[in-house]
């Protein structure tokens, strides 16, 4: 069954089972690899990309689910790694064995979106989902923070 | 050497009993883990190839001996070949190693790559080095000591000349290799790379989604396949239909592997190769499958533990016996026992186990995310039935390894599928896969006394543990030598008693286990350091104040295990990491109420680690709320990296305190997702403040080292706020009750 979404900005029609988890679309339908399978059950958050602007796990979202919406995946939020978020990533030096972090960085993404200014409460609510075998949580609080200061610099200044 | 881990002894085993399918054999030698250096002695690789690529227009590429997986050694290790090459570290490339046994020891694990890597990576670099400047120097008909070697290129100071390494490279290459052993190594007031922080080389690669782990690999054509493995240890398909499974959309073929014991330990099971994923999961949801089960069937968590208790009751076998604890302990002032007990954990990697193999008549090419891309390809060449040297294994980023990708049996089952279908496959494990079909950390079972005289100094210190040993699995001599793996720094702890007393007696069980982010240590630490903190306790004596007095003089204690090439304990430095610990922590300051701190500090990995732990409790949950390290691994090559590293066994440590419990039931494991075997999430994050020691001795590891203190610093906190010792790992709520 052809079906057609808005793939970072870009018009994108894939022929495959209403059913199939929108995850398995962009990895192997698309081979989009930059998100992640880790648990298949939405408790990771690996898999986590934005749908109309909001944080979703891809793994349990079907697809047909998807049709006529924008998806945004990490290989989307910029380029070339210039969104502030990943500029953040890279200043703190997050990622470790790297993982889990397309999905962080897709969640603080749509933290950012919502609370321009987090507070760590704020942080652990929206970030909980996302488990870091490797322990980067603390770098990612940081991270999330000098990324908020960041974005309120250029608001300030634009 | 230190640790049981990387003392290496042959593997030879061979499929005896008929019907077992595949043989596998294979021969791990000592020498895997040999320092390169000594193997220059068989054949010197040029260095200008095995270890630095350059290209006439001047690219400079450091290829890495080792495998990624978090730990940080694509940064750390050539920082030290960039050092003694004198390049500019932003102008580096770093390229894997091809899988080459003659030139690379590849095997990834026992935090010792930096150790091992150190002397020859500098010897690689400098002797690199010199046949570069020799090149200039004749070039410029010049006395090569008139010559440096700077940012990449080779500078004559008086007549103001300078080639790039691209200029020289080609024909430099072609000089004789200059003695690896007598190389003039840079003097390290000089250096201007090892010893800085520096961001990891692959970050912009992992915030980008670009960074390509195992799981992402695409070689054309690819298929996926899922394997249907027996929920029961040690079991296999009696039977099995395929009829549903092929009718799901995408799903190519249906077929069984058999299992390989010989080395792999895979499980074997029934296959579902499709041409996506999503299809193969549901093509594998579709079998109908009769599993005999087998003998570990009757084996449970419950059955073990009776077990376990059972085995304290008995005569160990000794281990190590100093004097006379049971005289000691009848004539003693102060008696204290304490029986702990940790369960099997999980080693729960972000990326699920994988593996993409091609097989094709002459050659094979495999995509795999391992710590062990020679066994790996030894065992698909085994498959093959190619020569080792007709298997191109490409090392991938992975998603994690603590251990876990050190095994071989993910490598055979995909070799065993790409036989079959004779295309591109990858093998991929569902996170139920990859949690009910682990290597587990054993679970072990500890009963202590020790012996306090009337001025509080320690007479007696027994320790008899029982466990699932590794070594029974997986050493030479197995069962015979089930001890050599359990015990470690516990065997020659730092604490001095004349009646120091070590027994041990194998539990049997079925469940698999092996090398868990710091394997024996992870229990050894846990319990001795609870031990120590016992006795404190019992001699109304300050933690802090205990252990160093206990601990005494300056002096280096053999590693009782390994005395030959284990590295001994320096009390000097094990002191030296606790005091600051305690100094940087603020121990003895007052803390708010409900809060109280845990000390912890211990040896392992030739490393020395401490951790201060501040804790608080609220509706009978612990909240971590600080942790203050110290790490003393040598001179640091990354600080940065070596921050990252404690930082990451501070989380990896919580989990095993507050969370890991892999429990058995029926001979299967009852946990299946991250529902039911939970991870620390960031709320569960305490302020880590991580100090580096800043040392000359020589390198030593840190991916492993960060984690046996923290369980043990939490639990000592948890006494300190509550009066209640944590016996049992990981914490439940009763246990505050």
């Amino acid at each position: 069954m052809a079906i057609t979404f808005t793939l970072n900005g870009k018009s994108q029609t894939v022929d495959v089972s209403p059913d199939m988890p929108l995850l398995w679309v962009l990895r192997d339908t698309l081979n989009m690899t930059g998100t992640k399978f880790g648990c298949g059950m939405a408790l990771c958050g690996a898999c986590t990309v934005h749908v109309n602007g909001e944080a979703t796990r891809s793994c349990i979202t079907q697809v047909s689910t998807v049709a006529g919406k924008k998806v945004t995946t990490i290989e989307g939020i910029s380029s070339d790694g210039s969104h502030a978020v990943q500029q953040a990533w890279m200043a703190e030096d997050v990622p470790q064995c790297g993982y889990c972090q397309s999905g962080q960085i897709m969640s603080a993404v749509a933290l950012l979106s919502k609370k321009a200014n987090p507070t760590d409460a704020d942080i652990d609510d929206a970030m909980s989902g996302n488990i870091c075998r490797c322990g980067t949580y603390q770098r990612i609080r940081k991270a999330i923070h000098r990324a908020a200061s960041t974005q309120a610099g250029k608001t300030k200044n634009s | 050497m230190s640790t049981s881990f990387l003392n290496r002894r042959d593997f030879l085993k061979t499929s005896a009993a008929a019907g077992a399918g595949l043989c596998i054999g294979f021969s791990l030698d000592a020498s895997a883990f040999s320092d390169p250096a000594e193997e220059q002695e068989k054949k010197t690789p040029n260095p200008l190839n095995a270890w630095v690529r350059v290209t006439p227009d001047n690219h400079i590429s450091l290829i890495l001996g080792k495998s990624e997986m978090g730990q940080g050694v694509m940064t750390s290790l050539p920082m030290i070949l960039a050092e003694e090459l004198c390049v500019d570290w932003k102008n580096v490339t770093i390229e894997q190693a091809e899988t080459n046994p003659e030139i690379y020891n590849l095997g990834t694990g026992g935090s010792g790559s930096v150790a091992s890597s150190w002397l020859p990576l500098r010897r690689a670099g400098a002797a690199a080095r010199e046949m570069l400047v020799a090149t200039a120097a004749q070039r410029w008909n010049v006395n090569a000591n008139t010559c440096v070697a700077k940012n990449g290129g080779v500078l004559h100071g008086a007549r103001k000349n300078f080639l790039t390494y691209g200029e020289l490279a080609q024909d430099a290459a072609k000089r004789p290799v200059p003695n690896f052993n007598t190389v003039p190594l840079k003097n390290s007031d000089d250096f201007t790379i090892v010893g800085h922080d520096t961001r990891r080389v692959e970050t912009n690669l992992k915030t980008t989604g670009a960074a390509k782990f195992g799981i992402d690999s695409r070689p054309a054509g690819l298929q996926y396949a899922v394997v249907a493995r027996c929920p029961v240890f040690g079991g296999k398909a009696a039977s099995f239909d395929a009829t549903k499974a092929k009718a799901v959309k995408g799903v190519q073929q249906v077929f069984a592997i058999e299992r390989v014991d010989a080395g792999s330990f895979s499980a074997g099971g029934v296959v579902v190769v499709a041409d996506n994923s999503w299809a193969a999961i549901q093509g594998r949801k579709a079998l109908s499958i009769q599993w005999e089960e087998g003998p570990s069937a009757n084996e449970s968590s419950d059955s073990l533990r009776k077990q376990f208790m059972e085995n304290v009751a008995k005569p160990g076998k000794l281990v190590r016996n100093d004097g006379d604890a049971d005289a000691a302990l009848g004539s003693a002032a102060k008696k204290i026992e304490a029986v702990y007990e940790l369960p099997f954990a999980a080693h729960a990697c972000m990326e699920p186990m994988n593996c993409t193999v091609h097989i094709r008549p002459d050659r094979a090419e495999a995509w795999i995310p391992t710590q062990a891309p020679q066994w790996a390809q030894e065992v698909i060449a085994k498959v093959a039935g190619l020569p080792k040297e007709s298997v191109t294994v490409h090392t991938t980023l992975m998603g994690g390894g603590f251990g876990r990708r050190y095994q071989a049996d993910f490598a055979v089952e995909a070799a065993q599928v790409a036989k079959v279908t004779g295309k591109p496959v990858m093998v991929l494990w569902t996170r139920e896969d990859d949690l009910q079909h682990d290597f587990y950390r054993p679970a072990s079972y500890h009963r202590f006394q020790g012996a306090l005289d009337g001025q509080g100094k320690v007479t007696a210190w027994k320790h008899f543990q029982t466990s699932t040993s590794i070594e029974a699995v997986w050493g030479d001599k197995g069962e015979a030598n089930a001890e050599k793996s359990e015990f470690a720094t516990a065997a020659f702890i730092p604490y001095q008693t004349p009646n120091f007393r070590v027994e041990y007696v194998l539990a049997k069980s079925g469940v698999p286990r092996a090398w868990w982010r710091s394997v024996e240590h992870s229990s050894s630490g846990f319990v001795v350091e609870t031990f120590v903190d016992e006795l404190a306790a019992a001699a109304g004596t300050d933690p802090l104040k205990f252990r160093l007095q206990l601990i005494g003089d300056d002096r280096k204690i053999p590693d009782f295990g390994d005395p030959k090439e284990g590295k001994p304990l320096d009390t000097a430095r094990q002191k030296a990491v606790l005091k600051m610990a305690a100094e940087k922590a603020g121990w003895g300051s007052p803390l708010p109420k409900g809060v109280a701190r845990g000390i912890a500090g211990y040896f392992s990995f030739e490393s020395y680690t401490a951790a201060v732990a501040e804790v608080s409790v609220t509706d009978g949950a612990i909240h971590v709320e600080r942790l203050v390290y110290v790490a003393d691994c040598g001179r640091p090559i990354n600080p940065d990296g070596i921050r990252a590293q404690v930082e990451s066994a501070a989380i990896y440590g919580i989990s095993a305190a507050l969370h890991d419990a892999i429990t058995i039931n029926r001979g299967r494991v009852e946990q299946s997702n991250f529902n039911d075997y939970q991870m620390p999430r960031i709320n569960e994050t305490p302020k880590i403040e991580v100090h580096v020691v800043p040392s000359t001795e020589a390198p030593t590891g840190i991916g492993e080292p960060g984690l046996p203190v923290v369980a043990p610093a939490i639990c000592n906190a948890v006494f300190a706020l509550t009066g209640k010792r944590m016996r049992r790992l990981p914490i439940r709520k009763e246990d505050l009750a």
